[in-house]
């Protein structure tokens, strides 16, 4: 009796394993047919002929290397930025008084809510007037600055111990020493969880690369796949190829760093 | 040299002080040109026309009026909440479900990542695999329709059903979300409950409603909430598969702020649309803030 219900749990999620896996066997099936099978009915999700032929097309007719090459200088210049600055903040509003803290927090707070589709008319104002549309610093910088990875440092760094940076300041050690020394190493699982999130945020963002840039050579790789869908119309084997390309480095940082990835949404409740 | 003395009362103070000033200042410095003064501008320009070439006029409340006359915004307004109606409860519910059932089994490792995963791929990416699942007439979703006798229907073409389509395809994207946050919700509730309750004699039913919901409830709303708010800020999904077409059946409010700002360029009447966005996750916040009060003496 009871093994027989275990049975049927593991059924059941056999059932939904395949229902969510579906798509992904269907995205690596295309990606590798050659033309002629995308329309074959019934449809086959192995094809007859296996070919890297799409790959090589997608590669040649496209600077594929340019945009993902972008989207990885922008993710983890992103990334860096929002770490070294939303730690250096979440220190301070974590460890020292300083008079105006708790207004300037609460500031920071009250601003976490605030959705990017409100703000995003006039920030694309402000880069157009610094002359920034379709450049690096324009992807960079306005996401490097969110209030949600100062809020997450600082919970994290209110729950680690004292004892050692008072030990260190009366051994005449500086802020900076203990912030670089002390604070930074214990907070490794903290700032491994806001960079997992920080790349969702950057290697996944759509309408921001959407609006300031223009130009092909300065296309993300989540914007240049939106592009070719104008490019390729049917020509599933192709779209699907690119498409997969994309998706490689996520699925591959999720399978080595699942942990923090579950911990970051998970505990935050996040959304990206 | 005054305002240095306001610092603090001593000079370990007034170090402490200049110390957190200069540790908050590369942070504050970007957030106040990327977020802060964006959002005070965005309000400032809802009042005004302005098409990025002429000068600025002021409209006063002209914007907010002319937007709830306009037949196309409450269009993308009810498309919006026809799309949360579909996606919130479907991405709660089987995640729950996902949720109970990954947590009763051994070994529910390889569930898990898998379920997790749709979430974290680029919307477009995901937006892009389903437009060829939609595909017509030689898509494997008309071809499994057909194994179980369905005549599909043209998915992404036919205004009744290119909002249901979406809404499949968000579902399975997003409720890897609501799985992994009822999960560790699920996974905080202390053994020793269900071992109370076994030996009282309560089946499993019994203990899935007397506690895994009750103990669970901040945790379902949390996601409801959550859900709600993401709901409301749709673009993606809908710019990929339909360019929110067929007859506007897909335009969603953000597609809408996105085509009046940089389609039109109606800067202030998009802008005044993104204040109506803001006003409406606003309030779910508050809703949120407030429930959530309620519920930490229930705390485990």
């Amino acid at each position: 009796m009871f093994k027989l219900k275990n049975l049927i749990k593991h059924l059941v999620l056999i059932l939904f394993l395949v229902v969510m896996l579906g798509p992904f066997l269907w995205l690596i099936s295309t990606a590798f047919k050659q033309f002629g099978d995308v329309f074959a009915y019934p449809p086959k999700i192995i094809p007859n002929n296996l070919t890297w032929d799409n790959f090589a097309r997608v590669f040649n007719s496209f600077s594929l290397v340019r945009y993902f090459t972008n989207s990885v200088i922008v993710t983890l210049l992103r990334t860096l930025g929002m770490l070294i600055t939303s730690s250096m903040a979440a220190y301070a509003f974590a460890r020292l008084e300083f008079p105006g803290r708790e207004k300037i927090f609460i500031i920071y707070l009250a601003t976490l809510m605030i959705p990017f589709q409100v703000v995003m008319i006039p920030l694309f104002i402000i880069m157009r007037s610094f002359g920034w549309v379709d450049t690096y610093q324009a992807l960079i910088l306005p996401g490097a600055f969110n209030a949600l990875g100062v809020f997450l440092l600082r919970q994290f760094f209110l729950t680690l111990p004292k004892s050692l940076e008072e030990s260190a300041f009366i051994d005449g050690a500086s802020y900076f020493t203990i912030f670089t020394r002390i604070i930074l190493p214990l907070a490794k699982p903290g700032l491994a969880t806001l960079s997992v999130l920080s790349f969702l945020w950057s290697w996944n963002d759509f309408l921001w690369p959407l609006i300031i840039i223009d130009s092909d050579h300065m296309n993300t790789i989540t914007l240049a796949i939106s592009k070719f869908q104008g490019y390729y119309f049917t020509e599933w084997n192709l779209l699907m190829a690119a498409t997969l390309v994309a998706l490689i480095p996520t699925i591959f940082i999720y399978i080595v760093a699942q942990n923090y990835f579950v911990e970051g949404i998970a505990t935050s409740g996040a959304k990206y | 040299m005054s305002i240095y003395n306001k610092l603090g009362r001593n000079d370990l103070e007034r170090k402490q002080a200049v110390a957190g000033y200069l540790f908050i200042l590369p942070n504050l410095i970007g957030f106040m040109i990327f977020v802060f003064l964006p959002l005070l501008a965005s309000l400032f320009l809802s009042f005004f026309n302005w098409d990025l070439i002429n000068t600025p006029v002021f409209v006063g409340f002209d914007n907010f009026i002319k937007m709830f006359k306009e037949p196309l915004f409450r269009k993308t307004l009810i498309n919006t909440v026809y799309y949360t109606l579909g996606v919130v409860p479907l991405t709660v519910v089987f995640g729950m479900i996902l949720a109970v059932l990954v947590n009763s089994v051994k070994k529910g490792f390889i569930y898990k990542f898998s379920f997790f995963m749709p979430y974290l791929i680029p919307m477009v990416g995901a937006a892009l695999i389903w437009q060829s699942i939609y595909m017509p007439n030689f898509g494997i979703l008309t071809y499994l329709l057909d194994l179980i006798g369905i005549t599909s229907p043209q998915w992404l073409s036919d205004p009744d059903w290119a909002m249901p389509a979406i809404i499949i395809m968000s579902v399975w994207k997003n409720i890897g979300f609501t799985f992994i946050v009822l999960l560790a919700g699920l996974q905080g509730i202390p053994n020793r409950y269900y071992e109370a309750a076994e030996i009282d004699g309560a089946n499993s039913i019994q203990q899935f409603f007397r506690i895994t919901v009750p103990l669970l409830t901040p945790t379902i709303f949390f996601t409801v909430v959550i859900s709600m708010i993401d709901s409301f800020k749709v673009f993606d999904q809908a710019f990929i598969l339909t360019k929110g077409g067929p007859a506007d059946a897909t335009k969603t409010l953000v597609y809408y702020i996105y085509t009046q700002g940089f389609e039109y360029f109606r800067m202030g009447y998009a802008s005044a649309v993104g204040w109506f966005l803001l006003i409406v996750i606003f309030a779910l916040t508050i809703i949120q803030f407030i429930y959530q009060r309620k519920w930490v003496s229930y705390d485990v």
